[in-house]
């Protein structure tokens, strides 16, 4: 579905340049899910953004369905199917959920049909459909709006940077049956997440971890999460309570 | 009602009119009366010094319409008309404005509007004004609107204020003198293309305890085009104001936003807010990765933008 071969993304910055991204390849195929995950500020982010298009790599290539894609835009890659929910959604003055849902879904979608993805990632739809994607929505709320028009897209492949962020602890099960339902939904399609969490790491088939822009680990599940259990990219969520309780785990 | 084809599209464009209106109304076209209709409680009549009309609503009249669209289609033609509107305590109605300009030839059409309402106590007026302009002439189209507003005690007025399209050059403005109770929601909306030039100045006085005013203004200007925004809220009592300039600049637009408030008074609460700047290029990425061109997520940000 999607390979990255040897890619590298520097930036220009005032004391020469910064290499982000390191000579990076890695598949992920066809009806799989890939997990990336990785400490703080490893290039996780930057290599989806390099995927959607947003960022050119300054070496290597990336091929989508066999297809080099490398020089394409955003808009084009979108449309051959590559979707894509920010770790930090956008917010607009004035553009409501249903018209964000309508946009990703590329069809005149009814009212009702806008409010079964709101549904789906756990949201009373009535409630949120016709409020604009602004301020006044909380951090949670945005977050689970983007990944609902990332659902409506029906992508071929799925990007979600950091989705469980934000999303309290009992929706987070709702979270995890959204992914295995893509799976079973969408034919032929393949979901990358970026995530710290074990529960979303206990459903991946590939494991990659990301290290200062450097693949360091990838392969099925079985070999990679016995060797990050332990290390800050696989957080549970007892440890998270218990750090916030203020109890030590 | 005789009207060709060009002066019902304008009609449709600034007014929603495919007939002739519901309840009162006054269309005026090239200068001429093209048809009018007073109610049991909304009496229309022309006003015998100057151009123009007395529209007198009734106490206490309830859910009902005044429809006073304009249209001009004829090139080199210059009017100024005077309408005062009455309205009485405790009457709740809506207004419905509006001019459409079509300049197809090399001479300037003007439309310079006095709106007077003199808005008695606890009455509510509801007042939409939509201006639209098109042809392909090269004779420019203008329009200057001027609006006061005079509220009595306990007395609402919502202005919604549209200027979309095609009118090349606008000075409005708007003064309000509120007493004790009075509220006043201004809402305009403009986007201005090519050389076009729009002037916008509010003064609103706040006379009495306990009125409040909130002017917000969203805009666009895009190519060559100018706006100055100039609002001016005075707190001569207990009151509470508030003033918003919300714009986008594209291309060589260019924004002038001038903050303006007087406080004359130890409890008048009076707040500006002013941005100005181009569109988020987060926002367009946004809506690139959703299979949009970049084109077509700018139109979807300015037109949710100008909602
Ligand atoms: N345009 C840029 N210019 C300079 N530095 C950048 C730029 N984009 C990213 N970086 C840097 O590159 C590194 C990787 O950032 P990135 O956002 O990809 O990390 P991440 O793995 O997603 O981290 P997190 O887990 O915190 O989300 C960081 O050190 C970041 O500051
Ligand atoms: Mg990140």
């Amino acid at each position: 579905m999607l390979k990255l071969e040897n890619v590298s993304f520097q930036v220009a910055e005032e004391r020469g340049d910064k290499e982000i991204i390191r000579g990076v390849s890695l598949t992920v195929p066809e009806n799989k899910l890939v997990v990336i995950t990785g400490p703080n500020g490893g290039g996780k982010s930057t290599l989806a953004r390099l995927i959607a298009g947003i960022e050119t790599p300054t070496e290597g290539r990336i091929y989508f369905k066999g297809e080099d894609i490398t020089d394409l835009g955003i808009t084009d890659r979108a449309r051959r199917g590559i979707a894509y929910a920010f770790q930090t959604p956008v917010r607009f003055k004035g553009i409501r959920v249903k018209d964000l849902i309508r946009i990703a879904s590329g069809k005149q979608l009814s009212t009702a049909g806008a409010c079964a993805y709101l549904s789906a990632v756990g949201m009373c739809a009535r409630d949120y459909i016709d409020r604009e994607v602004n301020a006044s929505l909380s951090g949670g709320e945005l977050k689970r709006i983007e990944i609902a028009t990332v659902l409506a897209r029906g992508a071929a492949l799925s990007v979600f940077d950091e989705p469980e962020a934000g999303i309290d602890l009992w929706s987070f099960q709702n979270l995890i049956e959204v992914f295995e339902n893509m799976r079973k939904t969408i034919q032929n399609s393949s979901i990358l997440i970026i995530s710290h969490q074990e529960r979303i790491l206990n459903i991946a088939d590939e494991i990659v971890v990301l290290k200062d822009g450097k693949v360091e680990a990838q392969g099925p599940r079985e070999q990679v999460l016995p060797r990050v259990m332990g290390t800050p990219s696989a957080v549970s969520e007892c440890h998270m309570i218990s750090r916030k309780g203020g109890i030590d785990a | 009602m005789k009207l060709d084809e060009i002066q019902k599209r304008l009609l449709r464009e600034i007014a929603d009119l495919h007939t002739v209106p519901e309840g009162a109304y006054n269309i005026r076209s090239n200068s001429q009366m093209a048809g009018r209709r007073s109610t049991a409680n909304i009496e229309i009549t022309s006003k015998t010094d100057v151009s123009g009309m007395d529209i007198r609503i009734a106490p206490f009249t309830k859910n009902e319409s005044v429809h006073i669209p304009v249209v001009l289609t004829q090139t080199g033609l210059k009017e100024v008309v005077y309408n005062d509107f009455f309205v009485g305590e405790g009457a709740d109605v809506l207004i419905v404005a509006g001019c459409g300009i079509d300049n197809c030839g090399n001479q300037d059409a003007q439309h310079d509007g006095i709106h007077r309402f003199y808005v008695g106590k606890n009455a509510h007026v509801k007042y939409v004004e939509k201006h639209y302009g098109s042809g392909e002439g090269t004779g420019k189209r203008i329009l200057n609107p001027g609006t006061e507003v005079y509220q009595e005690e306990g007395s609402l007025v919502e202005m919604e204020m549209v200027q979309i399209k095609g009118v090349d050059d606008t000075v409005r403005t708007t003064t309000a003198e509120l007493k004790a109770g009075a509220k006043l929601l201004v809402r305009e909306r403009l986007m201005t293309h090519g050389q076009q030039r729009a002037i916008s100045t509010y003064v609103v006085n706040l006379n009495g305890a306990g009125a409040t005013a909130d002017v917000v203004s969203r805009s666009v200007a895009r190519d060559d085009s100018y706006q100055k925004f100039d609002a001016k809220i005075v707190g001569n009592a207990p009151c509470s104001g508030h003033t918003e300039c919300d714009s986008i600049i594209m291309d060589n637009g260019r924004i002038l936003a001038v903050p303006g408030l007087e406080a004359n008074d130890l409890d008048a609460a009076l707040v500006h807010e002013a941005a100005i700047g181009k569109i988020a290029g987060e926002q367009l990425t946004k809506l690139m990765t959703l299979g949009l061109t970049e084109a077509e997520a700018e139109e979807q940000i300015i037109n949710g933008f100008l909602q």
